[in-house]
């Protein structure tokens, strides 16, 4: 469900390492670039791609050509592979998932020379497992602007050449595909007033096909594209691309090893490329006004524009689409009312996501919202998930959560991983108890460090992520705690034992007792 | 959170299995539905000489699913289908897998290592309306913390149990990515969001006195747009193709 595609150059991208910042070269040149007088943000409407984010027009076919959808979509596949990859490229799109991989190279490598004799189906698999903990803008994608998928679908499909299509959605949701343009099964499955995403998109899908959009011939223009949903069960690690395939073809989510890289060996053995919802939606637009135009916002290197969702502590959370490079206190103030209790109640922010180092105040009043800018604060622009959180929040508590989640989320089959994601949890569990010495604490951070980087998959590095940044900016929340646990019972030692504690029947007793299941 | 030591808190369909267990000495795990342990045991609801086949509705359906497969992988459709059964009985029984099993030609073992992975397939019976506490922390923030506790109250359960009635069944579930309308409950397929603790309560008793509450967002707002309405594409028609589209397309 994260949205972390991750290839070994993506996890370069996304490497946190903070010897590499004094040694980085670009680092310098953003520091450079962050000098520069423009002002970013402000993104004006009619520059706004999601024009259905707040449901203001419907979401069936029509209402998706009243907003440009579908429009001169057939002379766009006619310009062929290499065009569509060009203005990818010259957009500076990077991929929306996490990693911000550049999508324009990605897609370019479905097509290596003398691709056409490899003979059959090549896949396009779309990422819509979206289960970040704070992100929520590919569900307001799907259910409300399904036509800039599926449209997008087929474009970033002709730009690969691929046969098919295949949307791995997580949403809850009942669906299944029942047959296309069957009105019969839409009423089976429809219960209650609420819409679900999952059949908007599936609607949205039979409206493309019966308006000759999908399929053979797809829009006139010669080239056959058939899509698909696939709906995920509510597994987190499925996000990763390789798990994701490993699901489709009905198997436990479990990454693969890479090389080869599924642009070689991909889904049911074909060639395949993975890709996020919003990365795939905005690209007919992109086709359409032109690569330059989406550069035009943002930094270079970070440019286009960005749903942001904000939750947490702010005084209107909300999902908002706005220019990269926007600064992180005017997402805050212009979008969502500006922290709760006001500025100065910032205790953090996690920037993008649960995966992402959080951020203190002191970063949080000048860092811009890009790939590098975060980047080079040792944290990382994710998914733009922006979870904020104010002085009443117990941050050790809720970073305690996200290695709870993350043990929960484990598919277990890298050692490191399974393992240490068990023991961070246990850990930070001891620490929001106050259970532990400041000792231990550097012996957290070198578990994490034995984690990150030695699994398949980069679960592994996103569970230890945020404790080192927890570390890093919080370290005294958790010594404060410490202090007020030993007051309390006396003496604590390495393993959060107190003096009173013991074992009997297999049982912990007393004080050092493992805290009891929530709630 | 999740104790990986003893509890001896079993859900009420499965006391007379904790009867059995705790006479031979044997510590038990709670059931927490998503940190359900993966393995079978029979029980007189769930063992594999129980019969399970799909209504003839949902054969088509399970035809039309296998066909988005190509033919050779489709073994690909065994999370629909697994879905499907679950859906038509409630859930996963042994007996829905061994069906899908061999509706797919598959190696039963290899839908049981599905139906064990993926958190969404209950392996046990379940209330009617399965309540799906999102405990994670944005949600978190926004004070999950006082709507699992009103829940639990109000139905006298824990996250993992049943309610006597066969109505409720609480879970505490992982980000269900819906954040920024915290804190929020899966109610089966129907999201409901920023929620007090009070209105959940109504929620609950609206479902006991058998009326589904409409889903959506509490608080009066239509969906992720700020709470005192929306700042932003305040336009009241879209920005249609002609207009934005570069002139040498």
């Amino acid at each position: 469900m994260y949205h972390f595609s991750r290839s070994s150059a993506a996890r370069c991208v996304a490497q946190l390492s903070p010897l590499s910042k004094t040694l980085r070269t670009p680092a310098a040149a953003t520091a450079r670039r962050m000098n520069s007088t423009r002002v970013y943000g402000g993104l004006k409407d009619q520059d706004r791609i999601f024009q259905n984010l707040y449901e203001s027009y419907g979401k069936d076919l029509k209402s998706a050509e009243r907003m440009g959808d579908w429009y001169k979509t057939k002379e766009i596949l006619l310009k062929g592979d290499d065009w569509i990859i060009n203005e990818i490229k010259a957009s500076g799109l990077r991929g929306r998932g996490g990693a911000g991989f550049p999508s324009g190279l990605k897609w370019s490598f479905m097509n290596p020379p003398g691709w056409e004799k490899n003979e059959g189906p090549r896949y396009l698999v779309v990422n819509a497992d979206e289960g970040e903990p704070g992100t929520c803008k590919d569900r307001e994608i799907i259910r409300k602007d399904p036509h800039k998928l599926v449209e997008g679908c087929l474009v970033a499909g002709r730009a690969m050449n691929a046969t098919a299509g295949y949307i791995y959605i997580r949403f809850v949701p009942f669906f299944t595909n029942f047959n296309l343009f069957s009105c019969q099964c839409i009423d089976y499955f429809s219960r209650g007033e609420f819409y679900n995403e999952a059949k908007v998109l599936q609607t949205a899908i039979n409206e493309a096909y019966a308006a000759g959009y999908l399929g053979k011939d797809a829009c006139g223009s010669g080239y056959s594209f058939d899509l698909y949903i696939h709906r995920g069960m509510g597994a987190y690690v499925c996000g990763e691309e390789t798990s994701l395939i490993e699901s489709i073809e009905g198997k436990a989510g479990k990454p693969r090893l890479k090389p080869p890289f599924p642009a070689g060996v991909g889904l049911f053995g074909r060639p395949t490329t993975v890709t996020n919802v919003e990365t795939v939606a905005v690209s007919p637009t992109i086709c359409r006004r032109g690569g330059s135009w989406f550069a035009s916002f943002g930094r270079e290197r970070n440019q286009g524009t960005k749903l942001f969702c904000i939750s947490g502590h702010v005084n209107e959370p909300c999902t908002v689409e706005e220019e990269m490079s926007i600064s992180l206190k005017e997402l805050l103030e212009k979008h969502c009312g500006g922290v709760r209790g006001g500025w100065d109640n910032l205790l953090g922010v996690i920037p993008g996501g649960a995966s992402v180092p959080v951020l203190p105040k002191s970063i949080c009043e000048t860092v811009l919202m890009d790939f590098d800018a975060l980047r080079d604060v040792q944290s990382g622009l994710g998914t733009a998930a922006v979870i904020v959180m104010d002085r009443s929040t117990d941050i050790v508590r809720a970073i305690q959560r996200f290695a709870h989640f993350y043990k929960h989320e484990s598919c277990g089959q890298c050692t490191p991983c399974r393992e240490g994601t068990t023991w961070l949890n246990k850990i930070m569990n001891r620490f929001n108890n106050g259970q532990g010495t400041e000792r231990e604490i550097d012996m957290l951070i070198e578990l994490t460090k034995e984690i990150e980087g030695h699994t398949i998959c980069a679960l592994g590095d996103a569970a230890a992520w945020p404790i080192q940044g927890l570390v890093r900016h919080f370290r005294p929340e958790i010594v404060k705690k410490f202090e007020q646990f030993d007051q309390k019972v006396g003496g604590v030692s390495i393993g959060g034992w107190a003096p009173s504690s013991t074992v009997a029947d297999g049982l912990v007793k007393g004080v050092g007792a493992p805290p009891s299941a929530a709630h | 959170m999740s104790s990986l030591f003893t509890r001896r808190i079993i859900s009420g369909v499965r006391q007379d299995v904790a009867a059995l267990v705790r006479s031979r000495q044997q510590q038990i795990i709670s059931r927490r539905a998503s940190h359900a342990l993966a393995v079978h045991r029979n029980t007189p609801e769930n063992n594999p000489s129980i019969h399970f086949e799909f209504t003839p509705e949902n054969q088509e359906i399970a035809k039309s699913i296998i066909a988005k497969y190509p033919a050779q992988y489709k073994k690909g459709a065994v999370m629909p289908l697994l879905d499907l059964g679950q859906r038509q009985l409630g859930f996963t029984s042994i007996s829905v897998m061994n069906y899908v099993a061999n509706l797919l030609n598959m190696p039963p073992m290899r839908v049981y290592e599905v139906a064990t992975f993926y958190t969404m397939y209950n392996r046990t019976p379940m209330g009617k309306y399965h309540l799906q506490v999102c405990t994670t922390t944005p949600c978190q923030l926004c004070n999950s913390d006082s709507i699992m506790h009103a829940i639990t109250k109000h139905l006298g359960i824990q996250p993992g149990e049943t309610t006597n009635d066969k109505l409720f069944t609480i879970s505490e579930v992982e980000c269900l990515g819906a954040c920024v309308n915290a804190p929020m409950i899966a109610i089966n397929d129907d999201f409901y969001e920023d929620l007090t603790a009070d209105g959940v309560v109504q929620i609950l008793k609206s479902l006991q006195s058998g009326v589904v509450p409409k889903p959506g967002p509490e608080s009066g707002r239509d969906t992720c747009e700020p709470f005192s309405g929306r700042k932003t594409l305040l336009s009241e028609k879209p920005y249609s193709g002609p207009d934005i589209t570069r002139p040498d397309l």
